[in-house]
Parts: structure tokens; C-alpha cells; sequence
């Protein structure tokens, strides 16, 4: 009786002293968490463009630190940006769901173009180039795919296009092998 | 001369006595010639000529664009065709613009540049300027701008010039036929390029199944003291810039380094002897010689062809098919790039043509990888094949770019010992591409974004100049309120605000 | 698909590879089956056909092509293997179980061909081992075929099928009884009077697993499968390397509780799994360097396990154990990258000119 009395509290006594150094390690060694919204807002393309359909890049932002929305929504973000946030918040990408557009950019149909300015005014990253009753046209450089140029054409002279693969761009492709499982591939055309 | 030994590297069948003993011979001009404007790394030259235009043979048609850049020059003298989009000779089958020349039989040659006396005497940029203004390219394959290599002497305090004439792929005979039957051009070319980059000291590179180009060679480097002559050890892939640099200096070169940081710069065998032509003659870079071996070819030749010609063209001077060709191949069977049809150009890079069997390639289904450890073993890089394939095949490019899949040249070593037939080096060329373009546009969202950030900066200052502008003139315009001020002011708070 | 280069390739495949292997095995083999006679034949027929059955019901399972993967032959050989690791007079459920731990669990839930981390043939034989110590310990003298003594077919069936081995016929292997006898007290130098010879044991004669008994035959397969470069010297150099020299240096501290260096290669199945077992490809390290330390580890555990541990033969745990160990051996010995340090870092620049 006495050896089992002996080995309860021995192994109690030791059970509480780990406890208890383990609860004030956690305690004062704990890694300060980083503002986890801000980091976010900072990977985000920054053009408020709604796509994700939260009013801006903050939301969607403060939307993902709570857990509370998907990473894949950003199409100006593209695939590089869902990568960072998988890693960031070490989420597995659901990629089915995407459609296999990839990139685009937008196009301004030279011959619907009135030159009312309003998409220039409305482009968050200067990408049109233009003056009033002027010809308008997209500077596809610094065009990233948001198309919040394409609502507010009055004329609907402005469509999203996939960037062509030219001898620069292009890159071969996935070897296709037998008795993998097929994964949907997001092929970037540009 | 002391040699290093390099790492790892294969001993693949040769098969070079396909057209090892076949002398150069010479392609009658075809029907038509198709001169891209872009056949070397770089940007695209300038066009020149219209449709229409006659021009003389060496006259110049494309001019480069800046220094990273080189020009192209008509093949023969006859009349622009068109300026059209043509298949270039690579695998995705892309078009490019292309300048369409109909040769008028003459082959009159323009009013050349003069050829310099004496080029020992002339100044390097003298010489720097005139293989810029002849088009040479790096005829290894790597077809970068010659004159920018040589101008490295300015920049770096250099030691030798490494002529690299190993010529390591399989079947390629071109460099070594260049050598047995051009030996003075290639070292008058040599000697111009050395003065040109300072180096006191000439190492021309031949691996030892050339015995004759390399007796030859030794007997015309005789005369000069400073030119030597290496035998290296027959080892896929020898002729690897680094990896010839390493086997004669026994240095490695730094990753993202240039081997002319170890003093050394490195040129082919073939752009000497154009080098040559360029300094003595004043011709630019016309014509190449080019491997058309295989066993798909009826007769395997190294024939001297005009730049620009179709391939269908050069391969029906060569016999034709005797066979049907599992692929054709330009360049060796190692890395050379598959052709999507016969209808694409030969161009300045373009060291062979081969037509192989299904035999000869020797190709199977691809079956689990066993772990077996040869591609680790054969891998000159030193790196890890079967993990960097692994991780590919499970889509993590993040791993694959920790374990060095960026410093892969793509030698083909790996996937020629593959026990199971793993296509290695296509995994490694798609990771290499989809990296690549992640880059790329990882950069190019951190321009938008700055590009965003200062739009927003730039209207909330016209908001607060505005409000200001308003502040101050508000005690005088009280009474009218401008209705227009009101809505631009609305809508740029909107904006701000977004 | 468009495919990409290289478009040349060398001899090598995964058929040959295995053909290769199994030809190295086979004069063994047939030495052997030749040396135990039919009951030998019998569990050797039964133990290779259970790897392949159930090899195929693992792809039917699994949907792969049964066919087309059988072909690789890589059942084939650790059934071989597996048989040659048995006692030779065994009954034929201890081949069927067997086969069925080393293919079904070894290999197939860890993903098939390629995937497994620890040596299927060995998870066999040490599942058995464990979960049935007596039968998987009753040794026999050899009675070759057709020589007097030797059961005949009819007689083999009853062995094989009916689990009864004639008391007359079981005998200890060379490593049991020599630490039956160190655990009686009688030392090594005594015991070992009772062994057979050592020329005995290289040639074969005497009591053990069809793998252990032959080590020159062995030897001479494995030589050949390093002359046609299916193995390189590096983990059986440095397993029997090891395992000598730690012999040797103890057996020369105190020989009366330590057999030789000499002894400890040529008995058990040293040599069988110097060459075979601990050369498989996907449980070993992929390069140079990590296999010498995984040879060096495989030969140090035998050597721990035959003395200190309970079991006579330590071959197949030692094994098992450095299996374990080769995904970090990989992590830590990856070569060097061209042109950078062992960090990963680009070379200095030396000397700047």
C-alpha cells in the first residue's frame, strides 16, 4: 500500500513541477504575435478593386486573419499572391475552384472608344493612358487584371484579355505522367 | 599541362562516326533564305530593308538593338521577299519575324568593311566594334552576342581565353571538321580575340576522341607560344563553359558568377574563325556549319549552309529521310530542343540537325521513381535529382528552388541514366520556366503596388490642395458655391477614401 | 505531350536491373535448394508465389496495372529474398504470413514500389521472428537432394504442409549455439570447437537460412552485380568493414566471451545482407557518403545486436534500424552544388584578379 501511495505522489509532485515550468515558459517566453491583419494588407496588390467581394484590400485582409474567407479570391493577385498566403497562414490552396483563365489585362476596342476619361480616372494603378476626346489606351505593364476599368466604360469599349505567349514568355510544360492523379493545373498563359 | 577532373557526367555512344570523316561540304543557295531577326539572346534587331529592297551579300538587313543585341546580314545577294511571321526553330513552334530573302543566283558580295592590316596593332574596342558590326553570336548554341563577351577585358583583368572545342554532345561533328580543316583561321581568330580581351594566354580545349583535329591543331599553334592546345578527358558534359574552366584551371566558378571573374572567358572553336573572317576579310557572319547526322538521314553530312536555310531544304541536300524519325533535334540529342516541323530556319546557333529513330533515343515508359541514386551520382552540378523531380511532381517549386533546381543547366545527364525513365530534365525545365515567371511576376506586382500607392498619395494631396484653395477663398465666394467644385470634390473623397 | 530532351538513353532500366540481381542470386539459390533438399524447394515455390499474389491483389486494390507492374519484378525479388531468410524446413504458413507483412505492409501501405522506408523482405522475416520465435528458429542440418537421409518429395510435403520436422533433423545454427553456450557459461573458445569449420561455413555446410550458408557464392554474386555497376562498394565495404573490425577489436579484449572478426562475417547472413538486403535502393541513402554511414551503422548494430541483444542474428534489425535512419542520412549528406559552399552560399571569389 505504502509503495503505491509513494508512487502517486512522487509521480504527482513531478507532474506539477513540469506543468508549472512549461506554464511559465509559455508565459515568459512567448513570440509576440505580429499584427497578422497588417501583414496582410501589405501582400495585398492594393487596388481596392472588390473582385474578392469585400469593399477593399483591408477587409479582405482582415476577412483572412480571422479565418473567415478563402485565400484563392484575389484574380489581380494571381496565383503568386494565393502562394504567399498559403505559406502565411499555412492553408492548403484549394485550387478546383479556379477557373483556368489565368492572368489578364485589359483592352481598350480603339473603334467603341469615346475618350471620356472615366476609365483613366477610375484606374487605381495609372495604367491608362489618355486625355479627354483622345484616344485611350491600356498600358498593359502596369495593368494587373483588377477590371474596375471595364464597369465604368459608358460605351462598354474596354474587354479583359489573356496575355499572349510569345517566344519570351513561354515555358514548358508539366511532363504528363500515367497512373498520377490528374491535378487541375493552372496554367498562367503569359 | 595539368588537368582538373570534373564531377560526376556521363560516357553516352557517341555515334560521331556517323560524319566524323565527312569533309565540309558546301549547300548550294536554296530557293528561299529566312533570316530572323532574333537568333541569339538579347533584344530582336532592328529591320533595315522593306519588301522589295535588293540587297548584296553581307550587306547588313537588321541592326542591333543596343549592346545586348546583334545584327543580321543578308546570306547572298537577291531581293526581300516579305517581312512575315515565321516559325522559329523551337519546340513550342512560336512564330517570329522573319526577313524573307529570294537569292538572285549571283551571290554578289556588298562593299565590305576594310578588312584591318594589322589587328595585333589595333585598339580592343576597334575590335570589339567590328565583330559587333558583323553579327557574331556564340556558335556553341548559347548564341550570345560575341562582341559583348569581348569587351570583358575593359571591365575585368582577364588571363586566358578558353577556346572551347570539346564538342561533347553526341553526333555533333561541326567544330571538329572546323578544326581539322580551318586550324590557321581558328587560331588567327584566337590569337585577334585574346589581343581584343587582354589575355596573355590562349587554351584551346579538345576532348581526346578528336586526335586528329587535335594534332592538327597543335601543329598550327606551333608558330605561337602563348597558344596551347588541351587534350581533356572525353566526358559528357565537357563542354560545359564552368565545367572546362574547372577541368583546365581546376577552379570552380562562383554560382551567379561569370567565368571571366576567374579570369577566364570562354568562346567556340567557330566564332574564332568568324571573328577571323570579320577582322581579316571584313565578311560578317553568313553561314555556319551544321551536323545533319542520325541513322533516320540518308547521307550524314557537315555542310557549310547559308544562314536562313529551311531545314526541310538542308536535310533534302542530306538524302532525306531513310527512315521515319521518332524526332528531329535541333542541336544534340543531349540538350538540344525537339523542332515542331522542317519549315523553321537554320540560325547562327544551330550546330546540328539530327533525325533519330525511336531506336536510338531508346525512350520508355516512365515508371516509379526506385531510389536508386545515379542521378545523384552522374549530376555535374551537385545537385539532387531525385528530390528536386520529387517535389516538382508534388507541385512544391518552393523545395525544389531550396535545392538548387535554378542552378540546373539542363545537361540531360539525370534523365540519361534514369533506370525508370523519369523524364528528370523536363521536370527541371518546367520548374526553371514556372519560377522564372513567378518571379517575374512577383516583381511586377511590387511595381503595381508602388504604382497604386502613389496614385493614392497624389489624389489625397489634389484633396487637401483643393480643400485649402477652398478654405482660402471661401470668406470671398461665400455666396455663389461652385456646384462643379462640389461634385469633383465629392468624387475625389470618394476616391481617397477607396 | 511535347516532350523535352535529353532524346538518348543509356542501357539501364528498372528489368534489367532486377534481372541482374536475380541472376547474381541464383547460384546461391540453387546451391542451397540443392544443400536443404525438397522441403527447401517447396517453401521457396510457396513463399515467392504468396509475394506475387499478394503483390497483385495489393494493385487490383490500389487500381494500378497489375500486369504491367508484376513485370518490374520487384516482388519476384523480395520474395526470393525473403525465402532465402527463412529456415529452409519452415512450414508454409510462415512463407504465406510472411509475404503477406513484407508486400501487403511493408510495401503497399506506404505507397508501392519505391515508397517503402524499411526493407520489405526484412519487415517480413522480423514480423515472423517476433510473433513466432520457435518456428522461426528451428534450424536443420543440411540434407542435400537425393543424398541418403534427405527427405523425399512425399516426405517433404508432410515437412512443408504438415509443420513436423523429424527431431533428428534439427540442429543449431553456428550464431544460436554459440550463445546458447555463452549463456550456460561455457565460453566462446570451447563452443566454438563444435562449429563446423570455417572453410565448412564459407562453402555452406552447415546449419542456417538458405542465405546464410553459402558466403562464397554470395561473395561472388555480389561481385558481380558491382563489376555491372548495380551496386556500388560502398555500403558492403563498410558494413563488413565495420562489423570485422568491431569483432576483431573486441574478440582481441576477451576472446572468451567474444567470437573472432572472421567468424562473425562468415556466419549468419552477413554477406547476404551486405550485398542484397542492405543495398536496396529505396531504403538506402542516395548518395556516396550517406551510404558508407549507413554501412557503418548496419555492420556496428549486427555486431550489438548478436552479442547484447536477445536475438542470435542481428542482420535483419540492424537493417531495419538504419532504414529508419536514411531520410535524415539523405537530409545531411547531399552532395555539394557547383560553384557553393556546403550551405548552399556561392563560392568566394578568391583572389580577385
Amino acid at each position: 500500500m505504502s509503495g503505491m501511495l509513494i508512487a502517486i505522489v512522487s509521480l504527482t509532485l513531478i507532474g506539477l513541477a513540469l506543468g508549472s515550468i512549461l506554464g511559465v515558459a509559455a508565459r515568459k517566453f512567448a513570440v509576440k504575435e505580429d499584427p497578422l491583419e497588417e501583414e496582410l494588407k501589405a501582400m495585398m496588390p492594393g487596388s481596392q478593386c472588390g473582385q474578392c467581394g469585400y469593399v477593399g484590400c483591408a477587409q479582405y485582409a482582415g476577412a483572412l486573419a480571422k479565418g473567415e474567407a478563402a485565400i484563392t479570391l484575389c484574380a489581380p493577385g494571381g496565383k503568386v499572391l494565393i502562394e504567399a498566403l498559403s505559406e502565411k497562414l499555412g492553408i492548403e490552396a484549394d485550387l478546383s475552384g479556379m477557373e483556368d483563365k489565368g492572368p489578364e489585362h485589359a483592352y481598350i476596342i480603339e473603334d467603341i472608344c469615346i475618350g471620356c476619361t472615366r476609365c483613366i480616372r477610375e484606374c487605381s494603378t495609372d495604367a491608362i493612358m489618355g486625355a479627354n476626346k483622345l484616344m485611350h489606351t491600356i498600358i498593359v505593364d502596369a495593368c494587373h487584371g483588377c477590371s474596375k476599368c471595364v464597369k465604368v466604360c459608358p460605351t462598354d469599349a474596354i474587354v479583359m484579355v489573356q496575355y499572349p505567349v510569345t517566344l519570351a514568355n513561354w515555358h514548358w510544360s508539366k511532363p504528363e505522367i500515367e497512373n498520377t492523379e490528374p491535378k487541375p493545373e493552372i496554367v498562367p498563359a503569359h | 599541362m595539368k588537368l582538373f577532373p570534373i564531377r560526376g557526367g556521363i560516357h553516352p555512344e557517341y555515334r560521331k562516326d556517323l560524319t566524323s570523316e565527312q569533309a565540309i561540304v558546301v549547300m548550294p543557295m536554296p530557293a528561299a533564305l529566312y533570316i530572323p531577326l532574333q537568333q541569339h539572346i538579347g533584344a530582336p534587331a532592328e529591320i533595315l530593308v522593306a519588301e522589295g529592297d535588293l540587297v548584296k551579300k553581307g550587306q547588313m538587313i537588321a541592326r542591333n538593338q543596343g549592346a545586348v543585341s546583334a545584327s543580321q546580314h543578308a546570306p547572298t545577294s537577291g531581293r526581300i521577299k516579305s517581312v512575315a511571321e515565321v516559325a522559329a526553330p523551337h519546340p513550342s513552334g512560336l512564330p517570329q519575324k522573319t526577313i524573307i530573302l529570294e537569292p538572285d543566283g549571283k551571290d554578289e558580295w556588298a562593299d565590305l568593311p576594310a578588312p584591318i592590316a594589322d589587328p595585333f596593332a589595333a585598339s580592343p574596342h576597334e575590335i570589339h566594334e567590328r565583330v559587333a558590326q558583323s553579327g557574331i553570336v556564340g556558335m556553341g548554341g548559347a548564341a550570345f552576342p560575341s562582341a559583348v563577351k569581348l569587351n570583358l577585358g575593359t571591365q575585368k583583368k582577364l588571363e586566358t581565353l578558353l577556346l572551347n572545342g570539346a564538342e561533347c554532345e553526341p553526333y555533333l561533328t561541326c567544330d571538329d571538321r572546323v578544326m581539322r580543316e580551318y586550324a590557321d583561321e581558328v587560331i588567327d581568330g584566337a590569337r585577334i580575340m585574346a589581343h581584343a580581351l587582354g589575355t596573355p594566354r590562349v587554351v584551346i580545349g579538345i576532348e581526346e576522341n578528336k586526335p586528329q583535329a587535335i594534332e592538327i591543331m597543335t601543329r598550327a599553334a606551333a608558330a605561337f607560344p602563348n597558344v596551347e592546345i588541351a587534350a581533356v578527358p572525353v566526358q559528357y558534359p565537357m563542354g560545359s563553359e564552368r565545367h572546362l574552366v574547372q577541368a583546365i584551371t581546376g577552379r570552380e566558378t562562383p554560382a551567379r558568377k561569370l567565368t571571366a571573374d576567374l579570369g577566364v572567358v570562354v568562346h567556340n572553336v567557330a566564332t574564332a574563325r568568324a571573328v577571323h573572317h570579320a577582322v581579316r576579310f571584313g565578311r560578317p557572319l553568313v553561314a555556319r556549319v551544321v551536323t545533319v547526322s542520325g541513322s533516320a538521314i540518308r547521307k550524314p553530312s557537315n555542310v557549310m549552309t547559308p544562314i536562313g536555310t529551311l531545314v526541310a531544304d538542308l536535310v533534302e541536300f542530306c538524302g532525306g529521310f531513310s527512315a521515319r524519325p521518332e524526332s528531329v533535334v535541333n542541336g544534340g540529342p543531349m540538350m538540344g530542343q525537339p523542332l515542331p516541323s522542317l519549315d523553321v530556319p537554320v540560325v547562327k546557333g544551330t550546330s546540328g540537325i539530327l533525325a533519330l529513330t525511336a531506336e536510338e533515343i531508346n525512350g520508355s515508359p516512365t515508371s516509379a521513381c526506385i531510389r536508386c541514386g545515379s542521378c545523384v551520382t552522374v549530376c555535374p552540378c551537385g545537385l539532387s535529382p531525385v528530390d528536386m523531380a520529387a517535389f516538382i511532381r508534388k507541385d512544391n517549386l518552393d523545395v525544389a528552388a531550396k535545392l538548387g533546381v535554378m542552378d540546373c543547366f539542363s545537361c540531360g545527364s539525370c534523365s540519361y541514366v534514369c533506370p525508370s525513365h523519369i523524364p528528370l530534365v523536363h521536370y527541371f525545365n518546367y520548374a526553371k520556366g514556372v519560377l522564372r515567371e513567378l518571379e517575374n511576376d512577383r516583381r511586377k506586382n511590387e511595381r503595381i503596388k508602388t504604382l497604386a500607392e502613389v496614385r493614392t498619395i497624389r489624389i489625397e494631396k489634389a484633396t487637401e490642395a483643393k480643400r485649402a484653395a477652398l478654405a482660402a477663398r471661401k470668406p470671398a465666394s461665400d455666396a455663389a458655391p461652385s456646384g462643379n467644385a462640389g461634385e469633383a470634390k465629392a468624387t475625389t473623397e470618394e476616391k481617397a477614401n477607396a | 505531350m511535347k516532350k523535352s530532351g535529353p532524346f538518348a538513353h543509356g542501357i539501364s532500366s528498372v528489368q534489367r536491373t532486377m534481372f541482374l540481381v536475380l541472376l547474381a542470386l541464383t547460384p546461391a539459390t540453387v546451391f542451397n535448394l540443392y544443400l536443404f533438399g525438397w522441403p527447401a524447394i517447396l517453401l521457396f515455390i510457396i513463399t515467392v508465389g504468396a509475394c506475387l499474389a499478394v503483390e497483385a491483389a495489393c494493385l487490383v486494390l490500389a487500381g494500378k496495372p497489375v500486369v504491367a507492374t508484376l513485370a518490374d519484378c520487384s516482388a519476384l525479388l523480395t520474395g526470393w529474398l525473403l525465402a532465402m531468410s527463412l529456415p529452409p524446413w519452415a512450414p508454409w504458413w510462415i512463407g504465406v504470413l510472411a509475404a503477406i507483412f513484407a508486400i501487403a505492409l511493408a510495401k503497399h501501405t506506404f505507397g508501392g514500389i519505391g515508397q517503402n522506408l524499411f526493407n520489405p523482405a526484412m519487415v517480413g522475416r522480423t514480423v515472423m521472428l517476433i510473433s513466432f520465435p520457435v518456428a522461426m528458429t528451428v534450424w536443420v542440418a543440411p540434407h542435400p537432394l537425393f543424398s541418403a537421409g534427405a527427405p523425399g518429395l512425399a516426405e517433404a510435403f508432410a515437412i512443408t504442409f504438415g509443420g513436423n520436422i523429424p527431431d533428428t533433423m534439427s540442429a543449431a545454427s553456428a550464431l544460436g549455439y554459440i550463445k546458447t553456450e555463452l549463456s550456460r557459461g561455457i565460453p566462446v573458445t570451447q563452443s566454438i570447437t563444435q562449429m563446423p569449420d570455417l572453410m565448412d561455413m564459407t562453402l555452406g555446410y552447415r546449419a542456417g537460412s538458405m542465405g546464410e550458408t553459402s558466403a562464397l557464392l554470395i561473395l561472388a554474386g555480389g561481385l558481380f552485380l558491382m563489376w555491372k555497376r548495380i551496386i556500388s562498394w560502398h555500403i558492403p565495404a563498410s558494413m563488413l568493414g565495420s562489423l570485422f573490425l568491431i569483432a576483431a577489436l573486441f574478440h582481441a579484449i576477451d576472446p572468451a566471451r567474444f567470437t573472432s572478426g572472421t567468424f562473425h562475417l562468415l556466419s549468419g547472413a552477413t554477406f547476404l545482407g551486405a550485398f542484397f538486403i542492405a543495398t536496396d535502393y529505396v531504403t538506402s541513402p542516395v548518395s556516396k557518403s550517406g551510404q558508407i554511414i549507413f554501412g557503418v551503422g548496419v555492420g556496428l548494430l549486427t555486431w550489438s545486436i548478436r552479442n547484447f541483444a536477445g536475438y542470435p542474428e542481428g542482420v535483419a534489425f540492424a537493417v531495419l534500424l538504419m532504414n529508419s535512419l536514411t531520410p535524415i542520412i539523405d537530409q545531411y549528406t547531399r552532395p555539394r552544388a557547383f560553384g557553393r559552399t556546403r550551405k548552399g552560399e556561392p563560392l568566394p571569389l578568391e583572389g580577385k584578379p
